[in-house]
Parts: structure tokens; sequence; C-alpha cells
């Protein structure tokens, strides 16, 4: 450990002082939704001063919050589920004053110095869905107030930085992010490794790295849970690849609207400047490293890697044309490297642990986790950090807990609205980047929407091609038109108004959008409905080719939709 | 006369706007800051609620840039909005996950209930309602909110209680 790095440990270290009662409140996004600051409002309110109460991130179990986790000295941890102002006023009463612990509203306990457990709440580490999950990008998930820099210095943070910065050259660091397989958890699943080497090649006194948070995609909450939950992490992260890929520059790239991660990314950046981890010489190294929080306005094509760069650019967010590549001439002209947030998260824990370590979870050609977002007709629904190689089935039994609705799933929809649909038939495939895109699927960002046998395909279809076609920028028109050609014949599939040869259109004008269109966003919107017609195509079939006229009640209604459009 | 001066009121709030926005940290211990049209127009959006003719004029003016680049930009990104909204945001997800749980059901709903059809404001002015393609509380869904903060479990009973209580 450098002696610079030691003194502000210690300092940090020195300054903590015990209260006797600390409570944490999940917050996030979805801690929000279900009213988790009220909680913390009337904890703050109601309660006296011998007690810390902190808003945390949110451990990922959304479906039971809003969560509160009490300790009190020399007793475990305790966590209630669900809580609302009624229930915490008796948890208050019954637990922090007359020391009984309300098994009926207590789900979990965490015993971390040996304190004796409650009988009857199972510890979290055992507790199911949580036990299946390897805690690496979200390991101080619910642990951590996310605007503390301290708590994250107290829990081993920036301490991968100091090493690099002490004992591992530049390419000591590439070459172990190289070897662990990491792959980007954007969507393209390209070698992270591979990638900082065609940066680092290049010897351009400005180079960036830019951490792509756009996050537009529907169902996919994992790149702001981890903003809202543990943004040093992702700093840390971002300025070890500066660091491997010599680079002057970063920036995180948020969408403007993304409140709690902006305020977080902002606060943790500002944290870091201010302790001597970003600007000049970090930590008595010869390495500079600036950051900067960029925003962009609302534009799902943003996400796209030379669509931020115009976006940071202050300009509309088109793709660009390609050669020249990004580590050539990306943002201003410079060099640069794009990373999605969870990529860049992984990287502290694989300095500190080593490539094999990570080599070692997950499968072959997918080493570590997914980072999955659980939502729609399923029990256990929240963000989950899950070794790659289990089933999609078992995902959905032993994580998912089931069907919530009672009846049975039907269909998956994964990797955003250009990904896919898989039906029961892919149940048995293993989550890994290529045995996913292999059953037509892709994991993309880890976002699951769990649909069960009510769901009308062509309907859902029709939502996510709605979407793409909204979200369109409007460069090449196999995408502006394709789409929207797309969603007309949808539209009439889902209204009994189908024309003969309908169906043969969509999927001329899908092959035509995959060869013909610039970016991912064309290229990649025909996947839904081609997935769908793996999977489904009866369905299709009896809306767009049979014009049986069934009774008014299985009519859908026409969909809204936004009528705003880029002109 | 009075317009005039009205104003004139607004360009100088917009120009203080920028000129504070610009205002480049000379402490080389803080974050940089990259000020751009985009960078700009948000402000605008973030402190006025909408984009006045007046900023596209004061931005364009401010960053070297001509009006059409100015108005190329913001008419590209769909949370800029044009005109004063009502006092209240209401949006509701019409994302996937919501869409499987009602999300077009509770839309008509909350039209009828409204009187509007469309993202538009109310008749007396107190709500802005827009259509979001994705809130990120996805496990909560069906989710709208009010004024930015999200609220999960929608229903059109549950999201009229929330316009209630703000009346």
């Amino acid at each position: 450990m450098s002696e610079i790095f030691n003194q502000l440990v210690s300092k940090i270290e020195s300054q903590q002082s015990d209260e006797d009662i600390l409570i944490r409140v999940g917050y996030g996004a979805s801690g929000q939704a279900s009213g988790s600051k009220k909680i913390f409002d009337w904890l703050k309110k109601n309660l006296k001063s011998n007690t810390d109460i902190r808003m945390v991130g949110a451990l990922g179990l959304s479906y039971l919050e809003p969560i509160v986790d009490i300790k009190i000295k020399d007793k475990p941890r305790v966590l209630f589920s669900n809580v609302d102002i009624e229930k915490i006023q008796k948890i208050t009463d019954e637990y922090i004053h007359n020391q009984n612990v309300l098994k009926e509203y207590a789900f979990a306990q965490i015993s971390e110095d040996g304190e004796k457990i409650f009988n009857n709440i199972p510890e979290l580490d055992n507790f199911s869905p949580f036990k299946y999950q390897k805690r690496i990008a979200t390991r101080n998930f619910g642990e951590i107030d996310p605007e503390s820099f301290e708590q994250y210095i107290l829990t081993g943070g920036y301490k991968s930085l100091d090493k690099a910065l002490n004992s591992l050259t530049p390419e000591d660091v590439l070459e172990e992010v190289k070897n662990s397989g990491l792959r980007g958890r954007g969507g393209a699943a390209f070698s992270t490794g591979i990638k900082w080497s065609f940066l680092a090649g290049n010897n351009s006194p400005i180079k960036y790295v830019l951490c792509n948070c756009e996050e537009g995609d529907p169902g996919a909450f994992n790149d702001k849970g981890i903003l809202e939950n543990d943004p040093h992490t992702l700093l840390e992260g971002l300025i070890l690849a500066g660091y491997a890929t010599k680079s002057s520059h970063g920036h995180i790239f948020i969408r403007q609207g993304h409140t709690i991660p902006i305020e977080n990314a902002r606060k943790a950046v500002k944290d870091a400047y201010e302790n001597g981890l970003l600007g000049k010489n970090i930590l008595g190294s010869d390495f500079n490293f600036e950051v900067e929080v960029s925003l962009t306005g609302d534009s799902y094509v943003a996400g796209e890697e030379t669509a931020l760069m115009e976006a940071i650019e202050g300009k509309r967010s088109m793709p660009r044309f390609r050669p020249p590549f990004p580590a050539q001439a990306g943002l201003w002209g410079k060099p640069s490297n794009i990373n999605n947030v969870k990529t860049l998260s992984y990287v502290p824990w694989i300095i500190e642990n080593g490539a094999n370590e990570f080599k070692k979870i997950g499968t072959e050609k997918s080493s570590g986790t997914a980072i999955i977002c659980l939502s729609g007709h399923i029990n256990n629904r929240g963000m989950y950090e899950i070794p790659f190689g289990i089933t999609l089935g078992d995902l959905l039994q032993n994580v998912g807990g089931g069907s919530s609705t009672g009846k049975q799933i039907k269909l998956l929809q994964t990797g955003g609205p250009l990904g896919g649909v898989l039906g029961k038939e892919a149940f048995d495939v293993v989550m890994d980047f290529d045995e996913m895109a292999k059953a037509g699927a892709i994991l993309g960002s880890g976002g699951i929407i769990v649909g069960d046998q009510n769901v009308d395909v062509v309907d859902l279809i029709r939502n996510l091609v709605a979407f793409n076609q909204f979200e369109s920028c409007g460069k090449c028109f196999p995408c502006r038109l394709g789409n929207t050609h797309m969603l007309d014949i949808l539209d009439r599939a889902c209204n009994e108004k189908s024309i003969k040869g309908d169906l043969d259109v969509v999927k001329k004008i899908g092959e035509n959008m995959k060869v013909g269109s610039l970016c991912g966003h064309g290229q990649l919107g025909y996947n839904p409905i081609s997935s769908a017609l793996k999977f489904f195509d009866q369905e299709f079939i009896d809306k767009m080719t049979t014009h049986t006229i069934r009774d008014e009640k299985s009519k859908i209604p026409e969909m809204i939709l936004p009528t705003r459009t880029r002109p | 006369m009075n317009t005039n001066s009205k104003n004139n009121d607004l360009r100088s709030n917009i120009r203080e706007l920028l000129n504070s926005e610009n205002k480049k940290s000379s402490q080389d211990s803080s974050p940089p800051k990259t000020v751009t049209v985009l960078s700009c127009l948000l402000s605008v959006q973030d402190n006025f609620h909408y984009i006045p003719d007046e900023a596209i004029e004061e931005i364009a003016d401010f960053m070297d840039k001509t009006i059409n680049d100015v108005w190329g930009v913001a008419s590209f990104y769909t949370n800029f909005r044009f005109s004063p909204p009502g006092s209240y945001s209401l949006d509701i997800c019409w994302g996937p996950t919501c869409h499987i749980s009602g999300a077009q059901e509770i839309l008509r709903g909350i039209h009828k209930k409204l009187g509007i059809d469309s993202e538009t404001e109310t008749e007396d002015g107190k709500i802005s309602l827009g259509y979001s393609t994705c809130l990120g509380a996805c496990a909560q869904a069906p989710v709208y909110a009010v004024n930015h903060e999200l609220i999960g479990n929608a229903s059109v009973e549950k999201i009229m209680d929330t316009i209630k209580e703000l009346k």
C-alpha cells in the first residue's frame, strides 16, 4: 500500500464513530417506486439521536421493498420486508424499544461479527433467491451509503487502484483484464481487454475512456442500479481503464432524468478529486486522469458508441460512419474507448483477486456473472448477479421463484427491445453470451421480462417495434422507414386488418434493415420479430393470414403511443 | 411594451444561467466541465421546464452557432418541450414490462379521467401528461411518476388519488 493511500485510509478509520443502532433503508428507483422515502423520513423524524439512519442502495430484492435493515449493537442485522408506516411503527416499538424481533415481518438476518443469530429467520446468504448470487460488481449493494466516499474506502475501496498504480504497469493491468475473459456487458459482448488494447496502442497525448450509462433499454435497470448503489466501484473501474489504456480523460455518460444516478456520479467524482484519486499525480504516481459527468437528452440511439460521442459533443446523437473507428478517432477526433457501466464495475475486483479467480466463475466463453433484471409475471422481481452457466429454466424457477400469476410462463423477452423473445422450448438454454445468441435471443444488458400464458405475442412484439420506431434516429432509411412499416403491419395484425402478404413483407423489410442500416438499432430491429417467429409463428399466422372474424372482445384496441417524432 | 419587458427579463435570466454554467472552475482539483449546445439546452430545460424561443436564440449567440444548429439539437431529443408545462408532470410508462402489466388500460383510463387523449396538458393547465419509454423501476410495474417521483403498482385509481393529493 502506498504511503499516501495508507494515510487516507487511517484518517477515515479514525473518524468513524459507532452508534448503538444502525438502520439502513434501501433506496434507488425501485425503492422509490415502492415508497421507501416515506419510511426513511418517518424514521428520521421519530427516532432518537443514538441512531444512525442511512439511505443505502437496494439489495436487488425489489419484490420485498421497501426493505429496512436494522442493526442493534451485539445483535445480527435484521432485514424487514414490504415495510409500510404501520409496520415500521410496530417494528421500532417492538424491536428497537423492547428487543422483540417480530419474526413475521423479518425475512432475513446477517451475522457479521459472530453475533448470535435469531431462531426461525433465515440468514441472508441462505435466503432464496439471494443465495444463488455471486456478488462481484454488486458486492456493496444494500451495504454502503452510495454517497459516502468514506464507507467505500472502509469496504476496501480504491485498494485495487492503489495496487495498480504502485505495483503494476498499465500493460500488467491490461493483460489481467484480457486474461480474465471479461466481455462487454452492454450488449455486444466483445472482449474488454482486446478492446482496451486498440486504444492502448495509440500514442496520442489525449485519449478518452467513456462509460456508457445511457441505459434506455426498457426492462433493464442494472446500469442505473450500480450508480444508485455504488458509484465508486464504477469510478474505480473507470480510472483503472484509464490507467491500462494510458488515457487522459474519462466521461460518465448518463441520460438527463436519471436523477439519482446523476447525483451519485457527480458526488463520487467530486469526492475522488478532493481525495487525490482524480486529477494530477493520482496517489502520488505520475498518472493523471480527469473525469467528467456528461448528460444527454432522451435518445435511445445515444447509447450507440459513436452516437454517444456526438451527444457529448453536443450534437444530435446520430451514429457516425466507420472507419475511422473510435480507437483511432473518436470523441473530439481523439482516440476513444467505450465501456458499459457493468463492464467497468468488474475491473476493481479482477485487479484485486486476479484474472484466474474471475475465470473460475461462469462458463468457458462467458466468464464471471451476469447482472440480471427480472420483471414481469415472475415472483421474485429484482436485480441479481448470477454466474453464467445456469439454465434459463433454473433461473426462472430458483432465482425468479416461478410465475406470479398462477398461470404458466409462456415467454421471456431478453436483451431489450432489439433483443428477442424466447419460448418454453428454450428454457434449457444455458445463460451464456454465445448459447443465447444461438437460441435466437441475446442476453444484451441483462433485462429479462417474463410473460405468462395471457400475453399476446404479436401485441408484445408490436410494443417493442413501436419503441424501436419511436427511437430510430432517422439517419438511415432502412431503419427509419422499416420500423414504421413493420409497426403499421403489426398494428393491422392486432386489429384484424391484415392484408394478404403482410407476413412476407415484414420478413423482407427485416432482412433489408439487417444489411442496410448503419448501426445496431436498424441492424437488430428485426430481432424481436424473427425470434418470435421461431417460437410463436402460429400466432402470427393466425393473426395475419387467416382472416377469421373473431368476436369484438378479442380485438386489441389501438395502442396509445407518443406522437412526438424526430423531424 | 409589457410583453417586451417580460421578454427582456426572460432573456437576461437565460443569459445569466448560461454565463454561470460556463464558469469554468479555476482549481486543479475539481472536475472539468464541457459546455455544448446540448448541455446549455439541458440546463435551460432544467431551470425553466421548457425551451422558450428566446433560449434558442440566446444559446446560438452564446455558443457562436446558428439558430438552425441549436434547433436541430433541441428538436432531436424527445425530453425537450417548447411550451410551458402544466403545474405538475404525470408520466406513465408504456415499456414492455408495464405493457404486459396493463399500461395501455391505465393510459386509456387516465385519458378518460383527465379529458385528454394524447401527451398534453389538462384544460385547467394543472397536469402535463407524458408517456415514458421506461422509468427504470420495472420490478414495480406498472410504473408512473408524478413530478419525477416514481410510484409503482399503478392503477387508474391510484394515479387519480396521487393527483388529488396535489390539488
